[in-house]
């Protein structure tokens, strides 16, 4: 693919964030690099995080990587990485995990950090991350109902509830009781 | 609450009260939450959608009794209305704009507005008038924690609350203070206080947040980075540089007195002239000219207008306030007589339209 300002093969592919709609760039490394360091007209001051988020998108993105990334898949909500790329949005909270390496690094980009130090739930990651698979188990139920697989859909929804409804309970738990928490570990 | 009581009366930090309120004209603190048990809102199913956005009007209608807050069904209301709290800062353009089940709970003070489903489930924002970034905070620790009884957020131990942009992962806090610097734009050192700012990792936006150009010397500057980083320490990376920014301002205005006193003093009564004055405006004009004026009053030049009405009239003189004072769509010439008269009645006293039959 040629560079969309010269002649130079583009080797840098960037999806900038900012506007209403995603933009795909693609541009070689000397265009990608005035690009990035901001061109003449927007001044320089009214760039946003999701700037950076784009720089770090469009760094070292070949061909092959692109279509690596592209099979890396979330099996929860479906989304590609390449998708996220796309869109700049995330689809569900398992993406962290499904994507985790791929999104260090646009961590580190936009934050400079990978690990957050602030305020926690009452109970930690542990309540988030059962209901998460809430997610799965509710589009499964629905896939189900829409095959006429009706006895499947009622299991799946006896076992949403039955997560959903140990996790309300906990809540209204001290969250001291940690210790006799079986499923802590999972 | 109706929409049409809304227009009646306007939100608390538009008085001009709290701390260095003649520079800053709010303080603001928002969170991105995400319910664990559903995808991000761009994934959403359209069943999955309706029963994400019932459960959270069901938890908002729990804890009205503590919040003394009020849904709003977005989704119902027509352009003007939502316009009407987009100009309010309410709501987004993006949650304005959107399609599908969404809403906004609402505070009687409009201090504390909760948007369900515009980039996150849950965006939290608390604003206080003046420099109150603490005073903000605390209200918001309040209200999250009650919003965590009965709701279990995307929660991850190494990347905290989960975010549909990674921008906002960790705190899915975003700190911001609402600036009128307009001596640092007469004497062109804006730019430099942004390119600094920038440098250590603040951004600078306009009037109404992401997206927006700068009017009228107007500008929020909030923190950039979301994660690593604990929410006090976002609150005094931002609450830290304020002080300093109000005295680059202060000094600028110094200057201005010192080196051009008259031309200074022309300017502002010009603009204050006009304002008073004109027979047709528009909301770009509207919006240079009080800036003028707001800081004349500020430096004690006019004496005359309090700073709540000017505050006012910034929000109170946009497209959809307009309409809605006067109740009726307006085109874009209707709306510029109908401005020039709004400003006219509430700087120059003008009762109504009765006495300007000529």
């Amino acid at each position: 693919m040629k560079c969309q300002k010269c002649e130079q093969n583009a080797t840098f592919h960037i999806t900038e964030l900012t506007g209403g709609k995603p933009v795909e760039l693609h541009l070689c490394q000397k265009h990608a690099r005035e690009y990035l360091q901001g061109e003449g007209g927007e001044p320089e001051s009214l760039s946003q995080a999701s700037e950076v988020l784009a720089q770090y998108l469009g760094v070292g993105a070949s061909a092959e990587e692109l279509a690596r990334l592209q099979q890396t898949v979330c099996p929860v909500c479906g989304i590609s990485f390449y998708d996220f790329r796309q869109q700049g949005r995330l689809g569900c909270p398992h993406d962290y995990e499904a994507f985790g390496q791929e999104l260090e690094a646009v961590l580190i980009s936009v934050h400079g950090e990978t690990r957050h130090v602030g305020m926690r739930p009452p109970r930690g990651a542990e309540d988030s991350q059962e209901l998460i698979q809430v997610i799965r188990l509710r589009r499964q139920m629905h896939q189900a109902a829409a095959e006429e697989a009706y006895e499947k859909a009622s299991q799946l929804r006896d076992e949403i509830q039955r997560i959903s409804q140990q996790v309300a309970q906990r809540r209204h738990q001290p969250p001291s009781s940690q210790s006799e928490s079986p499923e802590s570990a999972s | 609450m109706k929409l049409d009581e809304l227009v009646q009366h306007s939100g608390e930090w538009l008085r001009g009260t709290g701390r260095e309120s003649d520079i800053v004209i709010s303080s603001r603190v928002r969170l991105a939450r995400n319910v664990a048990s559903y995808p991000f809102v761009t994934r959403l199913m359209d069943q999955e959608r309706s029963e994400l956005a019932g459960l959270l009007r069901e938890t908002i209608e729990k804890l009205a009794p503590q919040l003394h807050w009020t849904y709003i069904d977005v989704s119902a209301l027509d352009d003007l209305d939502r316009q009407l709290l987009v100009e309010r800062q309410l709501i987004s353009r993006e949650l304005a704009e959107a399609q599908g089940p969404r809403g906004v709970a609402i505070d009687q003070g409009e201090q504390l507005s909760l948007m369900i489903l515009e980039e996150d489930h849950l965006r939290i924002q608390v604003v206080h008038s003046g420099l109150e970034l603490q005073a903000a905070w605390e209200q918001m620790k309040r209200v999250h924690a009650l919003l965590e009884e009965h709701l279990t957020f995307a929660f991850h131990e190494q990347f905290g609350y989960l975010t549909a942009c990674p921008t906002n992962v960790g705190t899915g806090m975003r700190v911001s203070v609402m600036m009128h610097l307009p001596a640092l734009v007469l004497t062109r050192q804006i730019e430099q206080l942004f390119r600094s700012l920038q440098k250590i990792n603040l951004a600078v936006r306009g009037l109404y947040g992401e997206g927006s150009q700068p009017v009228g010397d107007f500008f929020q500057i909030s923190n950039q980075v979301t994660l690593g980083r604990s929410e006090e320490e976002l609150l005094k990376q931002v609450g830290d540089v304020v002080p300093t920014i109000i005295q680059f301002e202060r000094k600028a205005r110094d200057f201005l007195i010192k080196e051009g006193y008259e031309n200074l003093l022309d300017q502002v009564n010009r603009a204050y002239g006009i304002l008073k004055a004109c027979r047709t405006i528009s909301s770009e004009e509207t919006l240079h000219l009080l800036s003028r004026v707001r800081m004349g009053v500020n430096m004690g030049l006019i004496r005359d207008v309090p700073l709540g009405v000017l505050n006012k009239l910034i929000i109170y003189t946009q497209p959809a306030h307009l309409q809605k004072l006067q109740g009726e769509e307006l085109d874009s010439a209707a709306r510029n007589v109908q401005r020039a008269r709004y400003l006219r009645k509430l700087l120059a006293g003008e009762q109504d339209e009765l006495s300007e039959n000529n």
